[in-house]
């Protein structure tokens, strides 16, 4: 074909993209400066790990969730779900429902290991069953999984029979109150699946189907791409990282109870979008979700500390998702006219 | 510059540039149409053409130059500015909302009726009024997801020519159109013409630009490289100010590589249509079959069922009887995903809805249907394999873009045409049916991709041929058979073949004798 001078370059990034890009990084490091310096204790190593150690919950199911809103869908079920996960877990390490309150040596459980398997079985088994009503009933993400967050809250609360679940013992709490050096054990293990899903969705081809079926299913199926089991599957890994979160979060506070998780789905719908994932599918990584997931933690814990009630902590929760996404829209339409 | 009106033009856009990051799509460019004028507007796939006519119609903004329309210094803040001063655009991607109907699509914002309600009887005898004008056969109140690329066009130019205007942009009408539906286009704005409204015309069918229009201007690499009058001009001329050298046309092929093996079979494939959808085509008992080394093309009118017949055998949709035969054994196929499974390739006609991933990179978009050749261990994607495919696409259909993590969505129409090409060339299947291969192709690069579809061919494999173009069809085909109202009509060696006798088969009712 023709030769002539080409003149597009490979420096296609302007000053608006850059920043629309690290936008969230951009904001979390201003926002971590203005609580340093309006709260000296802010930057303490003993803080940041402690709003590290709190993020690491969330974080864990905002790195399922970065899955599901990728394909364009929406999990509310995720709290739900969890509270019920970390129960059976908790009744497992107590071998059953009558020594619930037995503490330390009283407790005759069957050891962290199966009460893991048993969270995360429960996750799976919630996020699979969500999964084929949403492929197989054709009911629309939102609704099925509104339908689930009440459905395993419930289970929850039956389960529990109104009361706490507590007392493990220290080898099932290491999981949530451990360190390993200073570091929290919570935070290590977020931070690990973080690492592993970013490297499923960039360089794997499930990765790749993942992301094709968010940016234009039909387009996706006629690439030979199985829509369905791409939108099942995603719901699968959601309910895993509830389980995960579970099983950390029961072992955290040495107790499960069935009001455990109430409005995570705000929290962690919230990490996702404001690192940058689109509602609409098809874009997102989990390098965005992550410094969102953590953005969210500097925000709350510096509200705490300057002693702003939570009340309004929630407030502030509300407008900055509303805000984040304004922003995105922006960003988007801009690239898309400029 | 003078504002006289007595030496002044209709429309005069003088030195407009327009950069995007990493890309100058537009230096310093000159465009001036006339009064009931029908002005050409040619180059090459991403030569600037549909951007300066975003900017002209306010869908985007210049960073410098000026517009002077109807004799004022203007610069439209928005589409719905430019329609108010009688600017009435067709952009090249659709703006069609998919669930609603035609008619609500034509007069969307603009609906009769009085002030609160919308008059739905005004609305349907409006609509239907234009179709007929236009020639879309299809009820006012079908669905436009349920339509095809060419009907899409059509309801495109319906909407339109039922707004006033003083200048109509048409970015590439025809290019899903076929002949007789350009026909009917062609005496709208012949007829729009007489009113002294002009029509700012993009195509790549350089045959079109002879037939009906008055001037010219040529694009090349954002500059603005000729203009004149088309009776003092030759279709080589242009060429030659389009990609700067000569370039042969198309020419029926010599050689063929067919063989007397039998690649794919169809018999008696039928669908009925839906009750969801009172005009959708139905297909009654098609049969065909292509050899392996075979070009098959198939013709026919828009709406003669030939992408319904594509889509059945690719499983992308549900037929209700028909056998489908891959190397000698009948094969069941209920989706694409069987079907590629299967050796068979489906190049889609309508590359936005239907293949492409607007918001993800070239690389995702090229690679997508062949994981298997350039993942690792199975699981991962193996970026430098991915890398050379996509390089090796690149050259050879000559693919602009700045790099493989380019977004798919800022190429030009005909570059991301052939991203959509490249992935399925690059699966190398048994079978490969090309709806449309070359919509909206510049001319040297359509050379490109019948060479490429000649090599396959070479190879041993089996391609089906739809287009709308009957030169297109011509130069490809082996053998070609046709179609009209979801029935095979006739079958003719492509040797014997010219446009006349293919309309004949088009147009008949019966089917082929057997
Ligand atoms: N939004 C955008 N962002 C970045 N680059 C863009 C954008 N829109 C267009 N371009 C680039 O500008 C150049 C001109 O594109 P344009 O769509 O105007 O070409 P065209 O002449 O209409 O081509 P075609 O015949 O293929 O439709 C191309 O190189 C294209 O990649
Ligand atoms: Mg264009």
């Amino acid at each position: 074909m023709i030769k002539s001078p080409d003149k597009e370059t490979d420096q296609g990034i302007d000053a608006f993209s850059f920043l629309a890009r690290f936008a969230p990084l951009i904001f979390l490091l201003l926002l971590m400066a203005v609580f340093a310096i309006l709260e000296p204790r802010f930057l303490s190593s003993v803080n940041l790990f402690n709003v590290m150690r709190q993020v690491s919950i969330t974080g864990l199911l905002a790195i399922g969730m970065t899955f599901v809103i990728l394909t364009a869908g929406i999990d509310l079920s995720v709290g739900s779900l969890l509270a019920f996960a970390g129960l059976v877990a908790a009744a497992v390490a107590k071998g059953g429902m009558q020594d619930r309150f037995t503490v330390g040596d009283g407790a005759i459980g069957y050891g962290w290991p199966l009460a893991a398997l048993a969270a995360i079985a429960v996750g799976l088994l919630g996020g699979a069953l969500q999964g084929i009503a949403i492929t197989k009933l054709k009911v629309p993400a939102f609704v099925v999984t509104l339908g689930g967050m009440s459905v395993f809250r419930g289970a929850a609360l039956l389960f529990a029979a109104g009361g706490p679940i507590s007392g493990f013992q220290p080898s099932f709490a290491w999981w949530g109150q451990g360190r390993i050096g200073p570091v929290p054990v919570p935070v290590i293990i977020f931070l690990f699946a973080a690492l592993i899903a970013h490297i499923v969705l960039r360089y794997t081809r499930y990765g790749r189907r993942v992301y094709a079926v968010g940016g234009n299913p039909e387009a996706a199926r006629l690439a030979g791409v199985n829509v369905t089991a791409v939108i099942w599957s995603v719901y699968i890994i959601m309910g895993f990282f509830a389980g995960l979160g579970a099983f950390v979060l029961a072992a955290r506070l040495n107790s499960a109870e069935a009001v455990a998780g109430t409005g995570y789905e705000l929290t962690v719908i919230a990490s996702v979008v404001i690192g940058g994932t689109s509602l609409f599918g098809g874009s997102g990584s989990i390098f965005g979700t992550v410094i969102g997931a953590v953005l969210i933690g500097v925000l709350l814990n510096g509200l705490v500390l300057m002693n702003v009630s939570s009340y309004v902590q929630q407030i502030i929760i509300g407008v900055i998702i509303v805000l984040a996404v304004a922003f995105d829209t922006f960003a988007k339409s801009r690239r898309r006219k400029a | 510059m003078t504002t006289d009106n007595q030496t002044m033009p209709l429309l005069r856009m003088s030195g407009i540039s327009k950069s995007f990051p990493g890309v100058r799509a537009l230096e310093c460019v000159n465009f001036e149409v006339g009064e009931a004028e029908i002005h050409a507007f040619l180059g090459e796939n991403g030569a600037g053409k549909s951007t300066l006519l975003k900017i002209l119609s306010g869908a985007q903004s210049q960073d410098s130059g000026r517009i002077f329309f109807d004799g004022s210094d203007t610069n439209f803040a928005s589409p719905r500015a430019a329609q108010m001063a009688g600017i009435v655009t067709i952009y090249q991607e659709f703006t069609l909302a998919p669930d609603m109907t035609i008619a609500e699509n034509v007069f969307i914002g603009r609906e009769p009726g009085s002030r609160l309600f919308v008059s739905r009887r005004a609305l349907e005898q409006q609509t239907q009024a234009l179709m007929e004008r236009i020639g879309l056969d299809r009820s006012p109140n079908a669905l436009v997801r349920d339509l095809s690329v060419a009907e899409q066009q059509m309801v495109e130019i319906a909407r339109a020519i039922s707004m006033k205007s003083r200048l109509i942009v048409m970015d590439e009408p025809t290019s899903a159109l076929s002949r007789t539906e350009v026909q009917k286009l062609f005496a709208i704005i012949r007829a729009l013409k007489r009113d002294g409204i002009s029509t700012i015309f993009v195509t790549h069918r350089l045959e079109e630009v002879f037939e009906i229009c008055d001037r010219y201007t040529v694009l090349r690499d954002g500059r603005h490289v000729g203009a004149g009058s088309v009776s003092e001009t030759s279709i080589d001329g242009i060429i030659r100010m389009m990609v700067g050298r000569e370039l042969g046309l198309l020419v029926k092929r010599q050689s063929t590589y067919a063989t007397p093996d039998i690649a794919l079979a169809v018999e008696e494939l039928s669908r009925r249509r839906k009750n969801t959808d009172a005009s959708a085509i139905e297909l009654h008992g098609v049969w065909f079959n292509v050899k392996k080394g075979e070009i098959l093309g198939i013709a026919g009118l828009v709406g003669a069922g030939r992408t319904e017949t594509a889509r059945a055998i690719f499983g992308a949709d549900k037929i209700d009887s028909g056998r489908i035969i891959v190397d000698g054994t009948e094969v069941q196929i209920t989706s694409p995903r069987d079907a590629i499974d299967y050796g068979i390739g489906l190049v889609p006609e309508d590359r936005k809805q239907q293949a492409l991933f607007l918001s993800l990179a070239i690389r995702t978009n090229l690679s997508i249907a062949s994981h298997d050749l350039i993942s690792s261990l199975g699981v991962f994607i193996n970026a430098d394999k991915e890398d050379q495919l996509v390089d090796e696409y690149k050259s050879l259909l000559n693919i602009r873009m700045s790099s493989p993590d380019q977004i798919i969505g800022n190429l030009s129409g005909g570059n991301q045409q052939k991203v959509v090409l490249a992935r399925w060339l690059a699966l190398r299947p048994k079978v490969l049916i090309v709806d449309e291969p070359t919509r909206g192709i510049d001319v040297g690069a359509k050379v490109e991709v019948h060479n490429l579809l000649f090599e396959m061919a070479a190879s041993g494999i089996a391609i089906i041929v739809i287009s709308s173009e009957l030169p297109e069809i011509l130069a490809l085909s082996d053998r070609i058979v046709t179609m009209r109202e979801g029935r095979i009509t006739g079958e003719i060696a492509g040797a014997d073949a010219d446009q006349e006798k293919l309309m004949t088969l088009m147009t008949l009712t019966k089917d082929r004798a057997a």
